[in-house]
């Protein structure tokens, strides 16, 4: 008998052409085993009806072959995705009840293509973490532990409940949003793939906003190919959100050619950060010597203004999140406190609804954007964006795509940093530069570091070039090798 | 640059967030931490240097000023905590 929650999309979805199975077998497999893993506190909500009922409408369509490219495959949907009668909270308590009457345009492009909804995954509250222990609904555990230890560790975050329901094969993938690396630093964290496209390649429209230039949605999957079909379905020209950008999806499976013969592959020196840990450092160079094995050419390269992408970022995404956090008033949706007239209800409803993480970067971007102060800090910081994205644009002219680490460590414990907001910041650092200047990247899966915890590469490229991305994680997936799956200690 | 705690309590109020005194020292301290570490941006010369303002090389679109949509007051007005036959309630704000 098939193990249906061990399959790949790629595998689930031909079999499901096949008639080797059903999308209501696949799908309840994978029911099944998102209920016998609550204790990984992946889900905010479980929509295991729907799913079924999804399920066998995509029966009848496979069985009169006018199955969409994503029919019948389960998934997860990030709890900051607005889905049609289906709660949306973004992790917080100002938005518990809140149930959208719209759809996402990410979330609608997957279920056109015929795709099945577990569930509504946890996140970091209004995605504003990276360690998944800021959501009202607690902590999401790693489904990866260390060797004789049963210390929870962080799943990363802001994804991290898709990212544990992807790599606990509770879900086929997930859907994930990335600010300043809620894809990618989570992917690492759990041994997935996670890809953020270009900024402008899938539809802001529908999903929580939390920086609304920095932001974009991408998916997180267990192999490259898998990231490939469901960024297909995901991406998209879309006139309800202005900065979506009208080009034609690509097939990006077609992409995965396994040659990267007379590629060149940009290191960038300053990624080489202090007391970054050896384990680190070897996984890169072994990504480098993996890629040169393959017949790329490797090119010594300089991203002068690397140091400056975090405290800029700093200022940005509080100033955005302030303005866009400025909706949650207690009036049109969520959570309402009362006061004595309608400042205070507002003061009140906000204090009660924002948890600590989301008060300090609404606070920080109030007061970088008040009067006085624009200039000295978010003027600055969108200049320092600007010399950002100006190395990456000189440096592209040299290079196809850039290899760095994903994340400076593997999963630490949960209480571990989050004592301390600046050591918590410190795990974007190699993934936020690509959301500043709006480049593709992709996490994928490389090794695991001295405790067997899962690590990951970063592949970034060209604005609109996740075809490139794409092909390089590719050849890096298969000089890796297979990756042990997470032991189920959750099912005992 | 730093902030005491009467800046910060007049940031609370045009954030809108209701801080009690006992947290506002320790959000001070806090704030200003992060407010120290973003301080290095100051040594990058950016004389001259435009700020980014568009993430992608894309002119914002135009579309024609229509109505497109809507119809369904009760769909907008449903999810809010104290809507009230289509529309929203506030406080009173008028004496």
């Amino acid at each position: 008998m098939t193990e249906f929650t061990k399959l790949t999309m790629a595998e689930a979805r031909d079999g499901l052409k096949a008639k080797d199975f059903t999308s209501v077998e696949l799908t309840e497999a994978h029911v099944s085993a998102m209920e016998a893993a609550r204790v990984l506190n992946c889900f905010v909500t479980e929509t295991a009806e729907r799913a079924l009922m999804q399920a066998q409408k995509s029966d009848e369509k496979l069985q009169s072959g006018t199955g969409g490219p994503m029919e019948g495959l389960p998934l997860a949907i990030k709890d900051l995705f607005c889905t049609d009668g289906v709660q949306t909270t973004a992790s917080s308590h100002i938005l518990e009840g809140f149930v959208p009457r719209y759809e996402s345009t990410v979330s609608s492009n997957l279920w056109r293509d015929g795709a099945v909804m577990l569930g509504k995954t946890n996140l970091d509250e209004f995605a504003m973490g990276s360690s998944n222990e800021t959501s009202y609904f607690g902590n999401v555990i790693n489904p990866y532990r260390r060797p004789g230890d049963e210390t929870p560790l962080v799943p990363g975050g802001s994804s991290g409940g898709s990212s544990a329901a992807v790599a606990a094969r509770l879900a086929l993938g997930a859907t994930g949003t990335d600010t300043g690396g809620s894809i990618r630093q989570p992917a690492a964290f759990t041994g997935i793939v996670g890809i953020k496209p270009t900024y402008g390649r899938c539809s802001r429209w529908g999903i929580v906003a939390f920086a609304s230039s920095l932001d974009q949605a991408g998916p997180m999957t267990r192999t490259v190919q898998d990231a490939a079909i469901m960024l297909g379905s995901m991406a998209g020209y879309d006139p309800k959100d202005s900065t979506s950008v009208d080009r034609p999806v690509p097939d990006y499976e077609k992409a995965l050619t396994g040659d990267v013969k007379g590629l060149k592959i940009g290191v960038p020196k300053e990624y080489r950060v202090d007391g970054m840990p050896s384990e680190i450092e070897a996984l890169w160079q072994r990504g480098i010597d993996w890629l040169k094995d393959a017949g790329a050419e490797i090119v010594d390269i300089s991203l002068p203004h690397t140091k400056y992408a975090l405290p800029a970022y700093y200022i940005v995404a509080p100033a955005e999140a302030s303005s866009n956090l400025a909706r949650y008033d207690g009036v049109k949706y969520g959570l309402r406190h009362d006061g004595k007239d309608i400042v205070e209800m507002y003061e009140q409803t906000r204090a009660a609804g924002f948890g600590a993480e989301v008060q300090r970067r609404v606070m920080i971007g109030t007061y970088v954007l008040s009067a006085g102060y624009y200039d000295a800090y978010y003027l600055k910081a969108q200049k320092v964006r600007s010399l950002i994205a100006g190395d990456f644009k000189s440096v592209f002219e040299k290079v196809d795509a850039i290899l760095t680490p994903t994340t400076p460590s593997a999963a630490f414990g949960a209480g571990e940093k989050s004592d301390d907001p600046l050591s918590m910041y410190l795990n974007d650092v190699f993934t936020v530069t690509g959301n500043l200047a709006g480049l593709p990247g992709i996490s994928v899966p490389a090794g695991v570091d001295g405790q067997g915890l899962p690590l990951g590469l970063q592949v970034v490229g060209k604005p609109f070039d996740e075809e490139m991305v794409l092909r390089v994680a590719d050849v890096i997936e298969k000089a890796a090798g297979p990756q042990a799956a997470p032991q189920e200690w959750w099912k005992a | 640059m730093s902030v005491d705690t009467e800046t910060v309590r007049r940031i609370a109020h045009l954030a809108r967030i209701a801080v009690k005194e006992e947290a506002l020292e320790p959000m001070t301290g806090e704030l200003n931490t992060i407010l120290g570490w973003v301080e290095q941006l100051g040594e990058v010369n950016t004389d001259g240097v435009e700020p980014m303002t568009s993430v992608v090389d894309a002119k914002l679109r135009w579309r024609q000023d229509e109505v497109t949509d809507g119809n369904y007051p009760e769909r907008v007005t449903g999810s809010a905590p104290d809507g009230d036959d289509g529309f929203f309630t506030v406080p009173k704000v008028v004496e």
